[in-house]
């Protein structure tokens, strides 16, 4: 591993510091878009939405609409100017339906009006006529009739069929893992100013630039007459990466079409039915192993509910695929994957992104392992977990920086999984009603955009006449934390305390051509990004004090605020005025690019991550074997995140992602109806966790080591890693389950709902 | 008796005059009169609680701080009340203790459920009982506040630490001259803020009430409107006659006899939860968990019945314990069991301008045993797939009589009549003998499928469950029968 390149006693980053705007949250002066004063003659939208969910569109009346109380104008399709498109690949996303529908709620008008309430109200006057066809709503469905949305991928390794052939043990099973709604506390919503020439959006999304060049299509402008703006959000965690668009596509057309400013805001139903969720996932697999529990074989197809159109599936699912493996070393490897086109909502990014359900589908085989040889499932993930001569993932990409079986002996010592294991199976022995179950799996997260180019980042760093860092960069805040790390970077190279780095509101009109903030890339890419642009600035300085004093650049120093030369130091600001005087520019750009990848989308193989984040966690559990009810009792997590650049953030991170999960897995259920409408469209029926359901024994820690490659500060990726964590509450609930039965395979889905739970529990008993 | 002709609440030391409109929302009054934009819409339903503001009222002489949710509260359901937001916490640059904390304890990330929470803990620092809080107790207080972001454990933490102080902040030094703005509130009128057509009527007496609503039998009685909220919220209805009960005298009474309790309909679910514990904890913990704090200092016990829901929560509970309920109409009144009130789905058995006065439960005799029990695909704060509840007499170790009512199990909550006759006799030493009995449970029972669970889950789940009665009344202790609501943790504190 190469040296740390630190060479200066660290201020600023590697400290535990508080949210940028914690106390705007708390004092309720936060301003999200729907807080923001609204423009003088403010319209508002409400849009209309398929009441069935495949057909041809006969007729759109709108008369009763447009005569409504408040209604200013309708938008329908034909109002469009420009590409009636909000997808962020493939062009297959009207933002309002034209000719026919492919999903239940799928926008086919929209309302403006004076007020949001007279917008909502008026919508329901419309009367759309369907010519309704049957639509395929099921992954099984979909595979029936064999509908892809886009082509299939396989990666594949080895010899699988004669590594399958030849194993004293096989097996093969199928696990079926659900889908999970976004449920941000903010719904989407957009306000669009119209300027003389101009749009300038406000939009709580994740990907500006991409929003910006969608408006720009739509209304025919050129992409420098269209800005987006976007301080923070009231969370996303993928659900505003490409589907915020079309909420802010709807009101820049609105704002072009009237003349005033429009508002879309979501009502949190509409949010639910009209916008995507996680992919839920099918996964058929074939397992072939010996005596130990070691893998020789894996043939897995991974067949996903992609919704009506591409949107980001292909990412999503290759994603999946590259976590086939999780930890574990695949000798020989069969990794299908198939996208299937449903009639449904067209899902979309989550945090993890594909990621974890190509994980479940492997710790599932562990876990059948475990229970045919009758081992401990931690003995056989250890035993599978990549080593010394087996580091060759199932995509032609060696594992370098393999910190798990260390990291997993931590947690095994730490979490005490070994005792626990014994005290719960005499428990088991003593309770018929009650079971317990414990499991303790691991987490490898890829880190980096697999669609190469978009790992680049940007930054506008400007130093103002009295000192104060005015920062800009690429990057969005959604709750992650990523505009105080960045700040801390910042205020870390110009020695400078952090509240003299102003950090302002993401827009493209700063930093142009961005990357979403996804794929837990934000910080890496952003920083160093930052970091670059104040290094530019700081060597001007440098080279300007190093002259103005007359002593050599070496002898410069930024710290405590002051910049020191020779034995003298000069405050900062002092410094800076006098540099301006000195016609020393002190604004820059700063821009990075993630070196060393090499990923090859045909020949599916390369290197398509800088590097892996690692994380494990322990769960424990215990379920009612009368009503399917489940408790989670104690959680250890150990988690990587490199050098952390702010632990508090970073711990914020890994327990709010386990949580997250840990929803995902239990409670959080997407139930669509045969006609395809999704039954679960609000709080009182799709159910994320609440604070009893995170137990008050909840431990976690970070892992001590730096990241291997020259990331900002040897720190790693955070967002998305942690929520796998989770998967360990999904398979104690299976060992609780197993316990009842042991030998026999626990034919447990996800989520664990009791009615899941409770299934699995009779078919272990009924066996 | 004076008639007052506007709706009258104090915000920040003024008192804030409305006479309309009577669907306005206190959320939409915050946020679209005032700009004050601090309280979020969340979920516009009561779920997720981003809209929490806290009532400060005067209640038995007391000052109490209620947490409700403003998304689905009429503003007209604050007359007389301190309307306290999230933006009224700091002095000046001075955060509230509930304000730092969350900042200490990094209880904040996207920020957007944070006002929500600051609130909800705000009227935790409030509590009688903020002195000896755990984590439990936190718990429960925040079930009503969604947090997507933080996994919670740092806002538990925040709430720990804010209430460890002695309380005395800038609201308890203020409480004597609130309570005397709020006295000054406190009239004895009817309200009554509209025209004949279109109003919001907040009637001070039973006897207002009745002749009120004999005028107007098509207006929409509210307790709550936690229920109603969403109608308004989420269904667009037009609700142009709303009558509030939330003011009428002797409604909200309390009468704790040896023998029975009886509530008046408009007790909030919160002071019911506490008498209801009082005669088992099952019954105690059900109200617990069925709704959030916010929901139940705002819904009352007799909405939850009025509403007719076949999934409300409290029916099932109330008819085990053999609860009969009262209807007034005019001056005339009538009793009936509880269970004869719920007709058919969606109907029941209330008469053009006839309101629930009362409801009245048995206490339990000494050869009396309760269990019930709540099955959701979460703990808190969510709608049952089946609600189950048990009352059994014993003689010796023999069961000498049963009423069992659920509810998800049919388009009402219904008694399990051929159940209750099979149990009769049985023996609970005898575990063997129990499945035949148990098993009838299939022919008073044919529930129906829907996004909460299976018909045949939720068959599984009704027998399973009075499998579980009866091993829980036999002797064995709840630890070895249950992963929440532990009886015996619940006796000890």
């Amino acid at each position: 591993m190469p040296p740390e390149v630190v060479d200066v006693p660290l201020r600023i980053v590697r400290t535990s510091r508080r949210h940028d705007s914690a106390t705007r949250h708390v004092s309720g002066s936060a301003t999200y878009i729907d807080d923001m004063p609204e423009p003088h003659g403010t319209l508002h939208l409400a849009p209309g939405g398929a009441p069935v969910a495949r057909g041809k569109i006969k007729s759109v009346d709108l008369d009763a609409v447009r005569a409504a109380p408040g209604v200013v104008r309708v938008l329908t399709a034909a109002d469009i100017p420009g590409t009636n498109d909000v997808s962020p690949v493939v062009g297959d996303d009207p933002a309002l339906a034209d000719g026919e529908v492919q999903f239940h709620g799928q926008v086919v008008f929209a309302v403006v009006a004076e007020t949001r309430e007279a917008a909502r109200r008026a919508v329901k006057l419309a009367k759309i006529e369907i010519d309704a066809e049957t639509p395929l709503v099921t992954v099984d469905e979909a595979l029936s009739a064999d509908l892809n949305i886009l082509p299939e991928y396989r990666f594949t390794t080895g010899e699988v069929g004669a590594a399958l052939a030849a194993s004293p043990h096989r097996l093969d099973g199928t696990l079926r893992i659900g889908g999970q709604e976004h449920f941000y506390l903010e719904g989407q919503v957009a306000l669009a100013v119209p300027g003389e020439d101009e749009m300038l959006v406000y939009s709580s999304t994740q990907h500006p630039s991409e929003l910006q060049a969608l408006v720009a299509h739509m209304l025919k402008l050129p992409q420098a007459a269209v800005t987006v703006e976007v301080r923070r959000m009231g969370g996303a965690f993928g659900g505003k990466e490409s589907q915020a668009a079309q909420w802010g596509a709807l009101a820049a057309l609105a704002a072009r079409l009237t003349g005033r400013a429009c508002k879309m805001r979501l009502d949190r139903d509409d949010d639910m039915i009209m916008t995507g969720k996680r992919h839920d996932f099918r996964a058929d697999y074939q397992l072939g192993f010996d005596g130990e529990g070691r893998l020789n074989g894996y043939d897995v197809l991974l067949s996903s509910r992609c919704g009506y159109s591409a949107d980001l599936s292909q990412g999503i699912n290759d994603r999946a695929m590259f976590h086939a493996d999780n930890a574990y070393y695949l000798p020989a490897a069969n990794i299908l994957s198939k996208r299937m086109k449903t009639h449904t909502v067209s899902n979309t990014a989550f945090r993890g992104f594909g990621g974890p359900q190509g994980m479940m589908a492997i710790e599932r085989a562990m876990d059948d392992i475990a229970w045919t040889l009758g081992l401990d499932p931690l003995d056989v993930r250890i035993r599978n977990l990549y080593g010394d001569g087996r580091d060759m993932t199932p995509y032609g990409m060696r594992v370098t920086d393999n910190i798990s079986p260390e990291l997993i002996a931590g947690l095994e010592r730490s979490s005490d999984y070994r005792a626990r294991r014994k005290a719960i199976a005499a428990f088991n022995a003593d309770s018929p009603i009650i079971k317990r179950g414990i499991a303790l799996t691991p987490v490898k997260f890829g880190i980096s955009f697999t669609n190469t180019f978009l790992n680049q980042g940007g930054a506008l760093v400007h130093v103002y006449k009295d000192g104060t860092v005015h920062l800009n960069h690429g990057g969005t805040e959604m709750g992650q934390g990523l505009f105080v790390k960045i700040a801390q970077v910042v205020a870390e190279e110009f020695g400078i305390d952090l509240e003299h780095v102003k950090i302002t509101a993401t827009t493209t009109a700063k930093v142009p051509n961005t990357s979403p903030t996804a794929a837990s890339s934000g910080t890496d890419i952003n920083g160093m990004a930052a970091q670059s642009a104040a290094r530019i600035i700081k060597d001007r300085l440098t080279d300007f004090a190093a002259s103005f004093y007359n002593v050599p650049r070496e002898q410069v120093a930024f710290r405590e605020n002051k910049v020191f030369y020779g034995n003298h130091s000069v405050a900062f600001s002092e410094l800076i005025l006098r540099a301006h005087v000195g016609q020393v520019s002190l604004s820059s750009t700063g821009f990075y690019k993630t070196p060393d990848l090499t990923w090859d989308q045909a020949k599916a193989h390369g290197r398509p991550f800088y590097y892996f984040s690692y994380g494990a966690a322990c769960s424990e559990v215990m379920i009612d074997t009368l009503t399917g009810e489940m408790k989670v009792e104690r959680i250890d997590i150990l988690h990587d995140v490199g050098k952390s650049l702010n632990p508090a953030i970073d711990i914020g991170q890994i327990e709010g992602g386990f949580v997250q999960g840990m929803g995902w897995l239990t409670a959080e259920e997407l139930v669509y109806d045969a006609k395809g409408r999704l039954l679960t469209h609000a709080p009182s029926t799709y159910k994320i966790p609440t604070s009893s359901d995170v137990p008050a024994d909840f431990r976690v820690a970070l892992f001590d080591g730096a990241n291997r490659e020259a990331t900002i500060y040897r720190s790693k990726a955070v967002g998305e890693p942690p929520l796998m964590l989770a998967i360990s509450v999904f398979c104690a609930v299976a060992d609780a389950i197993h316990s009842l039965a042991p030998g026999r395979r626990v034919p447990l889905d996800a989520p664990a709902t009791p009615e899941s739970i409770l299934r699995a529990v009779k078919a272990v008993a009924q066996h | 008796m004076p008639m007052r002709r506007d709706i009258q609440f104090m915000r920040n030391g003024r008192v804030v005059h409305l006479d309309g409109p009577p669907m306005l929302t206190l959320l939409d009054y915050l946020r679209l009169h005032e700009h004050a934009t601090g309280t979020k819409e969340g979920c516009a339903e009561g779920d997720c609680g981003a809209c929490t503001v806290v009532l400060r009222r005067v209640s038995g002489g007391e000052i109490v701080y209620q947490p409700v949710n403003s998304c689905i509260l009429l503003a007209g359901q604050a007359d007389g009340a301190d309307v306290i937001t999230v933006e009224d916490l700091a002095e000046g640059s001075a955060l509230h203790p509930v304000q730092q904390a969350m900042v200490d304890k990094h209880g904040s990330q996207c920020g957007f459920c944070t006002p929500g929470f600051v609130m909800a803990l705000f009227g935790l620092y409030h509590a009688p009982h903020r002195a000896n809080l755990d984590r439990h107790a936190v718990n429960d207080w925040i079930a009503g506040n969604l947090c997507r972001c933080t996994g919670y454990r740092p806002i538990v933490d925040a709430a720990l630490a804010a209430c460890g102080d002695d309380g005395n902040d800038k609201f308890a030094k203020q409480d004597d001259a609130a309570a005397r703005a709020l006295a000054a509130l406190d009239d004895d009128a009817d309200v009554f803020a509209g025209t004949d057509q279109r109003f919001f009527a907040a009637p001070a007496s039973i006897a207002a009430l009745a002749t009120l609503y004999q005028q107007h039998p098509d207006a929409t009685l509210i307790g709550g409107a936690t229920d109603v909220g969403l109608w308004i919220t989420k269904q667009l209805r037009d609700l142009p006659k709303i009558i509030w009960l939330g003011r009428v005298k002797d409604l909200d009474g309390i009468a704790d006899t040896d023998a029975a309790i009886t509530f008046g309909a408009a007790v909030s679910q919160e002071a019911a939860r506490r008498h209801l514990a009082a005669i088992d904890p099952d019954a105690g913990e059900m109200m617990r968990r069925f709704a959030s704090l916010q929901v139940r200092n705002a819904g009352t016990i007799g909405g939850n019945i009025a509403n007719g829901s076949p999934i409300g929560d409290t029916p099932p509970v109330l008819i085990a314990l053999g609860a009969t309920l009262m209807l007034q109409a005019g001056n005339a009144t009538r009793t009936l069991p509880l269970e004869n009130f719920f007709i058919a789905y969606g109907k029941q058995d209330r008469a053009k301008g006839e309101f629930v006065h009362s409801v009245s439960v048995p206490k339990l005799k000494p050869n009396e045993r309760f269990r019930c029990y709540k099955v959701s695909k979460r703990f808190d704060q969510d709608i049952s797939a089946v609600l189950a509840a048990f009352k059994v007499t014993l003689d010796g170790n023999r069961i000498a009589d049963a009423r069992i009512a659920f509810g998800g199990m049919a388009g009402t909550p219904k008694r399990a009549a051929a159940t209750e006759a099979a149990l009769r006799g049985l023996d609970l030493g005898k575990p063997e003998t129990w499945d035949t009995a148990i098993a009838k449970l299939d022919s008073d029972y044919q529930p129906l499928t829907d996004q909460r669970g299976s018909s045949a889950y939720r068959s599984e789940v009704a027998r399973g469950l009075l499998r579980k009665a009866l091993i829980e009344i036999g002797g064995k202790p709840t630890q070895a029968t249950r992963v929440v609501g532990i009886r015996e943790a619940a006796n000890a504190s």
